[in-house]
């Protein structure tokens, strides 16, 4: 176990930069822009005379019915995960990078012979990279992703106060700490949802001799054109859709946070009703994936997948 | 005395060559062990079959384990360095010591920052801000605090100036190697390590052709100095090499007879670079 703590910490030591800093700066360059357009809006404003919030928010508060303060109270939670979604966004490019690189970048520069020169099994080595990805990679990014968007939360509140709009008041309306309920929340499900991904990625990184990417994009985009090809001559019936979706989405984009809602039916709909959009990540909404076989072979492709990385890290030998 | 490596009919084949041809060998514990053969010759092949990094066919037994299948134990008694410049560029000083002092039970922290202390290496340096020599001063202070049983050097000054290689082979005698503990070495740079020796392997494609300690050498080698006049007699008696200094020839003989030999000539102990120079004669003709 003390081993496999260390060799998570390594892959941190090595990947700061993806993993900490990456979604870091991200969040702060998103605050320097809305700040940014706070700035614009406020001197647009003063010049051309009019006022933002001032005393007509402020009645416009206390004439709102329960619909209307639940609809701010879900603006403000949207300006909350906003950055997060941003977040989510650069970390899943870090994670295919990272995973591509995870089981080759060491054969390259020949520094897996140091590595190897410690008593260490594969299979630790490999399942600390799967948890590093699965699990390190998006704790901090939802971390960083709470602070920011608690700190942008405090920006609205205190530009508001400027203009005599009772901040705190606004504040009770959001949901911060569903907010970030909802996004712990979803840390395993992402993990589950992404072992496909970071499976095939990392087989690729194992097995390949050059160019991991290429295989790893080039092997399931071909073989989804041979299927749409094949589809389109009527040769066999085969379903195209299905394999685009189901085999190189999984295959490449699961490690996108988030990826998961697209295959979730009725999401979207209850998106449009409900405009909340908590209810779409809450756990009642997002855990209902568990049910889906589409979820459980994935993991299993991926288990498969991340045991012929074991197996290809023991036996490839070209350094 | 107790064996650390028996390889029994280990073979060995790439595609289209065979690294290694039904080797047999045997090291007993507490020697250093020179591996010494022409580039291509199959050592590289051999050390990564000790330590279990390659496949292969037939029989080996490292300290009791089988390589290709009890790996992860047989690390813990084993280190090796691949060669220079091995180490992750992006690796601290600090980083490395922290993290092999916790996943390896052998390691001994104190004596690690001993040796660093005796380097120029700060702990917050980066592997790449380092030369090569650096790097390898700490690859070394990281393996010398390892108490294991087998150590497995393939090339570790290659590159390196001579005050670091010096200093290398120095530090390993002074303050690692004891007679509970057993050194395998291959390098180029034969002089430098021949005095450290006390066991010499040859190897050429793929085949062991040389397999004795460093006393019978002495024993079983000789140089003779010759002039010219008795230079056919010398020939007569099927020298393995010839070689012409300053007028006179320079014989070199395997199990010839002492008292004959020193009868047409000055004899002398071979080198080692001699003896593997005549022993590797014609391999990239």
């Amino acid at each position: 176990m003390k081993t496999f703590y260390w060799l998570v910490k390594r892959e941190f030591w090595e990947h700061r930069g993806g993993f900490l800093w990456a979604p870091i700066v991200t969040g702060v360059v998103f605050l320097v822009l809305n700040v940014m357009a706070i700035i614009t809006a406020e001197v647009v404003g003063a010049r051309h005379g009019f006022n933002i919030g001032g005393n007509n928010v402020q009645m416009m508060i206390a004439q709102a019915n329960q619909g209307d303060l639940a609809q701010i109270g879900t603006g403000l939670d949207i300006a909350m995960l906003s950055s997060m979604g941003l977040i989510s966004m650069v970390m899943g490019i870090v994670v295919l990078f990272y995973c591509l690189g995870a089981l080759y970048d060491d054969r390259r520069d020949r520094s897996i012979l140091f590595w190897k020169s410690l008593p260490i099994s594969n299979t630790s080595t490999v399942l600390s990279k799967v948890v590093s990805a699965t699990v390190l990679a998006p704790v901090i990014a939802v971390v960083v992703g709470v602070i920011i968007g608690l700190v942008q939360l405090v920006i609205f509140a205190l530009v508001l106060s400027m203009h005599h709009v009772n901040a705190w008041q606004l504040i009770t309306l959001s949901h911060p700490f569903r907010a970030i309920g909802t996004l712990v929340s979803n840390i395993p499900l992402y993990a589950l949802w992404a072992i496909p991904s970071v499976g095939w990625l990392m087989f690729c990184s194992a097995w390949t001799r050059s160019k991991p990417f290429l295989w790893a994009v080039a092997v399931p985009a071909v073989l989804g054109l041979l299927v749409s090809w094949f589809g389109i001559m009527g040769l066999f019936n085969l379903p195209t859709v299905w394999f685009w979706k189901n085999i190189v989405q999984r295959a490449l984009l699961s490690v996108f946070p988030g990826s998961n809602i697209a295959y979730s039916d009725s999401a979207l709909e209850d998106l449009g009703d409900s405009h909340d959009p908590l209810s779409v990540l809450s756990p009642m909404h997002s855990y209902t994936l568990l049910a889906s076989p589409n979820l459980w072979l994935g993991v299993l492709a991926g288990a498969v997948l991340i045991a012929g990385a074991i197996w290809y890290r023991r036996v490839r030998d070209d350094s | 005395m107790n064996a650390v490596v028996t390889a029994n009919g280990l073979n060995k084949r790439y595609k289209n060559a065979l690294a290694l041809d039904h080797v047999n060998f045997r090291i007993e514990s507490g020697r250093i062990v020179g591996l010494i053969g022409p580039n291509g010759a199959g050592k590289t092949t051999a050390l990564k079959a000790i330590l279990g990094l390659t496949d292969f066919q037939g029989e080996l037994n490292v300290l009791g384990f089988d390589p290709r299948t009890q790996r992860d134990r047989l690390m813990e008694q084993v280190c090796f360095i691949a060669d220079v410049a091995v180490l992750p560029r992006w690796l601290k000083v600090r980083e490395a010591v922290d993290f092999v002092a916790n996943v390896h039970p052998r390691f001994n922290r104190a004596k690690c920052e001993a040796f660093l202390a005796r380097t120029k290496l700060q702990p917050e340096q980066r592997v790449k801000q380092m030369s090569k020599g650096m790097i390898v001063q700490l690859h070394l202070a990281l393996v010398m605090a390892i108490d294991a049983r087998l150590l497995v050097l393939d090339e570790p000054t290659l590159g390196l100036d001579i005050l670091y290689r010096k200093q290398f082979y120095q530090s390993l005698l002074e303050d690692y190697f004891d007679e509970n503990k057993t050194i395998i070495v291959t390098t180029h740079q034969v002089e430098e390590i021949e005095h450290i020796l006390t066991d010499l392997m040859f190897i050429r494609d793929g085949k062991i052709v040389l397999d004795t300690d460093m006393e019978a050498v002495g024993e079983r080698f000789a140089e003779v100095m010759v002039s010219a006049d008795q230079a056919a007699t010398a020939r007569s008696m099927k020298p393995l090499d010839e070689r012409q200094v300053f007028g006179k020839s320079i014989f070199l003989f395997d199990g010839a007879d002492r008292a004959t030999l020193e009868s047409i000539g000055e004899v002398r102990r071979p080198t080692v670079s001699d003896l593997f120079v005549a022993t590797m004669k014609g391999t990239y003709a």
